[in-house]
């Protein structure tokens, strides 16, 4: 009976290795600062050899989607390393970024006209070792392309991120994770005229193996910041409410 | 190695590409004619209609009088330059550097330099040429000399052999005329009147006193002739140094085989760009088809690559471009710009990730060969305020930001294309808006920031500046507005939505 259970927990490890994510470091080395949100993932580790969704429907959310994966890709990208953005219609400001934090001479824009080609591009880039992140503009993801992408980042170990406007296919691909950023109003201390640090609400609809959840999160300026409300937290292992993907 | 060259001449270029095309007109004298000073004047004549008498550069209204039944054809301007270089193209089979006759316009010079022997020697290569061409159907003089000058002098006016031996061509041209050194009408009109007929007659007077005569180009023409003076070719495809050829057996036609192909002839190229310590940058690979189409497709790379195995890659992201028709008999790989690479350093530890990652630069090769070099671009700092200007695309992968990047202003994650106009409630002039509707939803502003006075840059454009103001709505959605211009009660529509803030 031991033994069975020992299988079963190893078992259960490597399958949760071969699907990205990487047992806890010791000392957590490799947080990104993320705070309570990377403890809705199994072991406690944002998957960075993985597929991430994000949904946003109107461009206020895309908006705010594009600052929470800004924030990401500042502490993907700090070792160095260049990433790339792929798009059919983009209207992402590069100028924006740097205010997040990113180098943003070391992305790579790929403006192609197609969902066809941005998905061969996208495959093509989650193959190559030495990009951090790879972010996608797509609507046509189903069920194959999405396999196939996952098969791509479990070789390279390349974080993909997805945006999509599309909410109708949702249930139809196979993301680690899937993230619904919405701007929520910004506060300022008493008095102060003008507008605070963007704050949003981040919302963790799905993710494997982990527990969903809802945050919210603010952009300190140089990096995010939780803001403690009366939100459920709860320990990975304990939930009954754990998804098993 | 003496230098050889080829001079053809086709005695009736227009003539006999008609023929070709109208084999009827083989018994019709015809001349081509195209109109001058509102003149028709004759420009080509046909074999028959030189038989008549008829002449280059009479009219043709003359020409009919002269000859009954002549068949005037109506000659394009530049129709005859496009057939030379089309027959030019077809004889890079016998020399690589085929060039056009800028004198006379109506032949062909070549370099033939270490090629005769490839067909046993210079009679028989001549002999293979003339024949090609007249089963072509085309009527060519040929001659074979040390120089360009000698070889047209010889064959269009020479009566002996048109093999000159090599150093024999001063003596090849001292019983020519005058007109085969290549020399201008007022030139050749003075000579006449001189009373020199052979070329004999002047060749070994002084230089001093040719040169007071006839000018100094007279003395060039006839050095060029002579050897003593270099004359340069303008080739009509320049040769490429790296190049490679694959002749097939059978003719190809299925995918995998055009990629065997390929392979073979990629493995041939990297052995000698290595050797060369260069890579490729661009390559055209081009297949000769049964029927004598050309199929070509090409490939960039954005850092010289001499690697088999990833121009194969870009290669087959192409293949299917390829249309094979019968089969490809004959594949030609060229390599029209290299550059030095530099030696792959073989690390035994991960390098440093970055831009330069070769792995990213193959990436970037492959979607440049597959979708298009112009999808790949990168954004660097560019020192303007106004929006629209202050990010500078760059489609290079190396270039390094001039300046920082600003964070005193903030800016909106999302820009639109274009603004577009919005209705607004303000309640006092240069204040944000109470309201604004955006594609017919009203939104409360709760917060707002502003405003950021942009003005044009009036070297670049002319127009109103802009007055921007971040606002916060009661949903906490964030948006860029902007009003255009001064306050002022006579236009409408003046305020504009430009972005959204994260």
């Amino acid at each position: 009976m031991n033994t069975k259970s020992e299988l079963v927990h190893k078992l259960q490890q490597d399958i949760l290795m071969w699907q990205g994510f990487k047992p806890a470091a010791e000392g957590r080395a490799d947080r990104i600062g993320l705070g309570a949100i990377e403890d809705a993932f199994p072991g406690g580790v944002f998957p960075k050899g993985a597929i991430h969704e994000f949904i946003a429907v109107c461009p206020e959310d895309a908006a705010a989607s594009d600052g929470f994966i800004a924030g990401l890709l500042a502490a993907l990208m700090n070792d160095g390393a260049a990433s790339l953005w792929i798009s059919t219609a983009r209207h992402l400001f590069p100028a924006a970024l740097s205010a997040f934090n990113v180098a943003t001479e070391r992305i790579i824009f790929i403006d192609v006209d197609t969902e066809k080609d941005a998905l061969w591009v996208m495959e093509e880039a989650l193959r190559c070792k030495g990009l951090a992140v790879v972010v996608a503009e797509v609507d046509a993801l189903g069920l194959i392309e999405s396999r196939r992408l996952q098969l791509a980042v479990e070789e390279s170990g390349v974080t993909g991120f997805i945006m999509r406007k599309d909410t109708r296919r949702m249930a139809s691909t196979i993301a680690t994770a899937r993230w619904q950023i919405s701007p929520l109003p910004s506060v300022l201390e008493a008095g102060m005229p003008g507008l605070g640090f963007p704050r949003w609400q981040v919302a963790l609809l799905k993710v494997r193996n982990g527990i969903p959840g809802s945050w919210m999160m603010e952009w300190a300026g140089t990096g995010f910041l939780e803001i403690k409300q009366a939100l459920q937290q709860d320990d990975w292992k304990s939930g009954e409410q754990r998804q098993i993907g | 190695m003496q230098r050889r060259f080829v001079s053809i001449w086709f005695c009736q270029l227009l003539a006999d590409w008609q023929l070709i095309r109208r084999p009827e007109l083989a018994a019709v004298p015809f001349v081509f004619a195209a109109p001058v000073h509102g003149r028709m004047m004759i420009t080509a004549v046909s074999a028959l209609a030189a038989a008549a008498g008829i002449e280059k550069g009479m009219r043709a209204a003359d020409a009919k009088a002269i000859c009954a039944g002549l068949e005037v054809l109506n000659d394009k301007p530049g129709r005859c330059e496009k057939l030379l270089r089309a027959l030019a193209e077809w004889c890079i089979r016998y020399a690589p550097i085929v060039a056009i006759d800028e004198f006379a316009k109506d032949g062909l010079l070549l370099e033939v330099s270490g090629c005769p022997h490839l067909w046993g020697g210079e009679r028989a290569y001549i002999k293979e040429m003339v024949l090609r061409l007249k089963s072509k159907g085309y009527t060519v003089r040929l001659a074979i000399a040390d120089t360009p000058g000698a070889a047209w002098a010889v064959a269009r006016f020479g009566k002996v052999s048109p093999l000159v031996a090599s150093g024999e061509q001063a003596t090849a041209l001292l019983p020519l005329v005058p007109e085969a050194l290549r020399l201008e009408a007022p030139i050749l009109a003075k000579l006449r009147k001189l009373g020199f007929y052979q070329v004999k007659s002047f060749m070994g007077m002084p230089r001093s006193v040719l040169r007071r005569r006839f000018g100094e180009g007279f003395l060039l023409r006839l050095a060029q002739a002579l050897g003593t003076e270099q004359e340069t070719l303008v080739p009509v495809q320049v040769p490429v140094d790296f190049q490679e050829r694959l002749p097939c057996l059978e003719p190809i036609r299925t995918p995998v085989a055009i990629e065997m192909a390929i392979t073979r002839l990629l493995e041939n190229l990297c052995t000698r760009l290595k050797a060369a310590g260069k890579g490729l940058r661009h390559g055209i690979l081009t297949g000769y088809r049964l029927d004598g189409q050309l199929v070509q497709i090409a490939i960039g790379t954005n850092a010289a690559s001499h690697s088999v195995s990833h121009l194969l890659k870009l290669f087959k992201l192409k293949i299917d471009h390829i249309r094979p028709g019968l089969g490809i008999e004959l594949f030609i790989l060229d390599v029209p710009k290299v550059d030095d690479v530099a030696a792959a350093q073989e690390t035994m530890w991960a390098v440093k990730p970055g831009l330069d990652d070769q792995g990213i630069m193959r990436l970037l090769d492959r979607v440049a060969v597959k979708v298009g070099p112009n999808v790949i671009r990168r954004y660097l700092p560019a020192s303007h305020y106004w929006p629209e200007r202050s990010v500078q695309p760059t489609f290079s992968v190396t270039e390094k930001p001039a300046a920082a990047w600003r964070l005193d202003m903030p800016r909106p994650t999302e820009l639109l294309p274009a603004p577009v106009a919005i209705e607004v409630m303000a309640l006092i002039p240069d204040h944000p808006p109470r309201f604004f509707i955006y594609k017919g939803v009203r939104h409360q502003v709760v917060k707002a920031d502003g405003p950021e006075r942009i003005a044009r840059e009036w070297w670049l454009e002319q127009g109103e500046h802009r007055d921007y103001y971040q606002v916060e709505d009661d949903q906490g959605r964030r948006y860029w507005l902007f009003r255009s211009g001064h306050y002022t009660s006579e236009k409408q529509f003046k305020w504009f939505i430009h972005g959204f803030f994260a």
